[in-house]
């Protein structure tokens, strides 16, 4: 392992594809994905269990009706969720949570721009169709939990059922995803010395502050 | 595209490079830790063999799991001494400054960093939580991220964004007797909706917001995130730096702020800036706002009518019906008499001290409700030691509120205090959501601190400006 990380495998996410989850309703925040008190841990291990909690048990530890408890989605791997998803608190144990149930891929209306941004650091992509057309898929998923979609991040569609939609990526996101440079810390760390100078012209940043040149 | 705006200038300012993803690495000035959100990333920094690049650019406290009752360390909650154990042991290794209860420094980190002058106008801001947004009060451009990103900010001390629009909302005119901050932006996230802002970065302009003090500023910047802006902010004046010299960076280093005054002066919004959007709002038509429903966005003048789901926008209808069962309000009645069971007055929206003077007032010579649980938790600990030789905390005590130490506490029920049952909580906070204090079946109706007071003593949402009308009879 080299000192500045510059190994760590970065995988590109053209294409994902698998059986769909339909997660219906707006503003669901990320309280809702994963409620604080899950929260009390110094790692993401183990939080895929507690993916909407509150919403999937009673007090008594009891199924709720919700996707995420039917036997039928237990493979599902393709969220479908409607606008605003992940508004609300920056907590990245929510895409966290999603993830480690076995979500590796996202289509809505919308994304809160904070949860869509620690989406694409894991490596998951948030696309979005208008209403009629999530709610289209939403409608499928329900008669087809085993059914395949495909998500084609690069060329922007969603394949199910013998039909292709048109889905949009955001640019940067697309970029990220496909040429696998969504991991930003090993690409960010390389600008080193262009970082430092933009730091000496800054007139609040002191010089005691900015490290040395390694 | 915006031009000659404050955030154009800010970031033109702090932009490194543009990244083959077409996103712009940002130098970012001053990074905020706490406990909940940094553990996995330096975590992440270890299993990488990584350390921080920027340790003097970064601050900590402890805030978001720190009980605000018994502090004997090891704290009782045994996650709560994990996570602080952790964070020490970070920042040691680090060489990171660290606001902790010792130090009689440690509160919100939205509270803290204003205080001791670390927020500054022209500087980036970041820090793994969404209300990051508040530091725009000062004219930063201030923004929540997640904590792959933090990682990111210790590691190189850049992040990576895409640039986004500016909206100006214009807010003009005077605000009436009990009307507040808090109601200038639960109105605009009435009227412009939970995701309106997305995409955008919000400057607050206008004669409303020239009038409020740095504390009120911070209240709106507060909840830009809660309209869908990640980021909003208040060009600098004469206000801001009234409160920046006081503080504890510029009594230390007064030579400083000469120094930074033309740089400061040289980021504010030009006179002929071009924005992507603009929004007036009128401050003289304003009321004390509160939510009935299970976003910020489903607010309400307290006087006016709980909207008819059917009455609202397609998209809406749904949200609001689930939102007004959860609540079990009745459209067509106002807000007012809504029996509430806990009043938290506290959260880094509205726990700094004109916030706990001004509910103070209200509370002065009267009692809590019999059927009220009423807390205040300060800020932070300056805070908090300032109101107690104001003697604002035997007011509250002696009415029966309970004193707390600084902490976000009940605003995300992460620590002991949380909501119970199906409990109504008459709160100074700024998120609504479901579960968001601590109980599932909670009911939260989001207001302004006198708002809360007033709701304390009643037992109900009440009209503050009706008690204070009685108070000059």
């Amino acid at each position: 392992m080299t000192d500045d990380g510059d190994d760590v495998e970065i995988p590109e996410v053209d294409y994902v594809s698998g059986s769909g989850v339909p997660i219906r309703g707006n503003d669901i925040d990320t309280d809702q994905i994963i409620p604080a008190r899950f929260m009390k841990v110094v790692t993401f291990d183990g939080l895929g269990e507690f993916a909407f909690f509150d919403v999937r048990f009673d007090e008594d530890d009891n199924q709720k009706d919700h996707p995420f408890n039917e036997d039928r989605y237990q493979d599902s791997s393709v969220l479908v969720v409607n606008s605003n998803f992940g508004c609300g608190s920056s907590r990245e144990h929510a895409p966290q949570s999603l993830m480690r149930w076995g979500i590796d891929a996202i289509i809505g209306e919308s994304f809160a721009e904070i949860f869509a941004g620690n989406c694409l650091a894991l490596g998951i992509p948030t696309v979005t169709a208008d209403s009629e057309t999530i709610q289209d898929l939403q409608d499928w998923v329900d008669d087809n939990p085993d059914g395949k979609i495909d998500v084609d991040v690069e060329a922007e569609t969603v394949t199910y059922g013998g039909m292709t939609v048109d889905v949009t990526v955001d640019d940067a996101q697309r970029k990220a995803l496909v040429d696998g440079v969504w991991d930003t810390t090993a690409l960010m760390k390389s600008n080193a010395g262009a970082v430092r100078e933009k730091a000496e012209e800054l007139p609040y940043v002191a010089d005691a502050a900015i490290p040395d040149a390694e | 595209m915006s031009e000659g705006t404050l955030y154009d200038k800010v970031w033109d300012r702090h932009k490194v490079t543009t990244l083959p993803t077409g996103q712009d690495q940002l130098f970012i000035g001053l990074h905020l830790i706490h406990e909940v959100t940094s553990p996995q990333a330096f975590g992440m920094l270890r299993e990488r063999d990584l350390e921080v690049a920027y340790p003097e650019l970064t601050h900590a406290t402890v805030d978001h799991i720190v009980p605000t009752a018994n502090r004997d360390r090891p704290y009782e909650n045994e996650a709560a001494e994990t996570m602080m154990a952790e964070l020490e042991e970070n920042v040691r290794e680090a060489g990171i400054e660290f606001s902790d209860p010792t130090t009689g420094d440690q509160g919100i980190v939205h509270v803290i960093g204003p205080e001791q002058g670390l927020t500054q106008p022209g500087k980036t801001i970041v820090c793994g939580d969404s209300h990051t947004s508040t530091h725009g009060a000062f004219g930063a451009l201030a923004f929540g991220i997640g904590t792959s990103q933090i990682r990111d900010v210790l590691a190189t001390g850049t992040v990576a964004m895409e640039k986004q629009k500016v909206r100006k909302i214009q807010i003009d005119g005077e605000l009436d007797e009990g009307v507040e901050a808090k109601d200038i932006i639960l109105e605009i996230i009435r009227r412009l909706g939970t995701e309106g802002g997305v995409g955008y970065v919000y400057e607050y302009a206008g004669s409303a917001i020239e009038d409020l003090g740095m504390e009120g500023r911070m209240s709106i910047c507060n909840m830009s995130i809660e309209g869908g802006a990640r980021a909003g902010y208040v060009n600098p004046d004469e206000t801001t730096y009234e409160w920046l010299e006081e503080t504890d960076y510029f009594q230390e280093n007064p030579e400083k702020f000469e120094e930074l005054k033309p740089y400061w002066e040289s980021i504010r919004s030009d006179e002929d800036a071009e924005y992507d959007d603009v929004v007036r709002i009128d401050a003289d038509e304003l009321e004390p706002v509160v939510t009935w429903g299970t976003t910020p966005g489903q607010g309400v003048g307290i006087t006016d009518p709980i909207p008819a789901p059917e009455d609202l926008p397609a998209d809406k209808q749904d949200t609001a019906r689930r939102a007004q069962e959860h609540m079990r309000v009745e459209p067509g009645e106002t807000m007012e008499g809504y029996e509430i069971d806990v009043a938290f007055l506290g959260s880094c929206t509205n726990a700094r001290l004109p916030d706990l003077r001004r509910a103070a007032e209200i509370i002065d010579g009267r009692q809590v409700d019999d059927d009220v649980r009423a807390l205040v938790v300060p800020g932070s600990q300056r805070v908090q030691e300032t109101a107690e030789k104001e003697g604002l905390k035997d007011t509250f005590e002696e009415a029966g509120f309970e004193w707390r130490n600084a902490g976000c506490s009940m605003c995300l029920g992460m620590n002991e205090d949380q909501l119970e049952g199906d409990e109504a909580c008459a709160s100074s906070s700024n998120r609504n959501f479901i579960g968001r204090q601590g109980s599932k079946d909670g009911r939260t109706v989001l207001m302004n601190p006198q708002m809360v007071a007033a709701a304390a003593i009643n037992g109900t949402v009440t009209d503050v400006r009706d008690l204070k009308e009685v108070t000059t009879v």
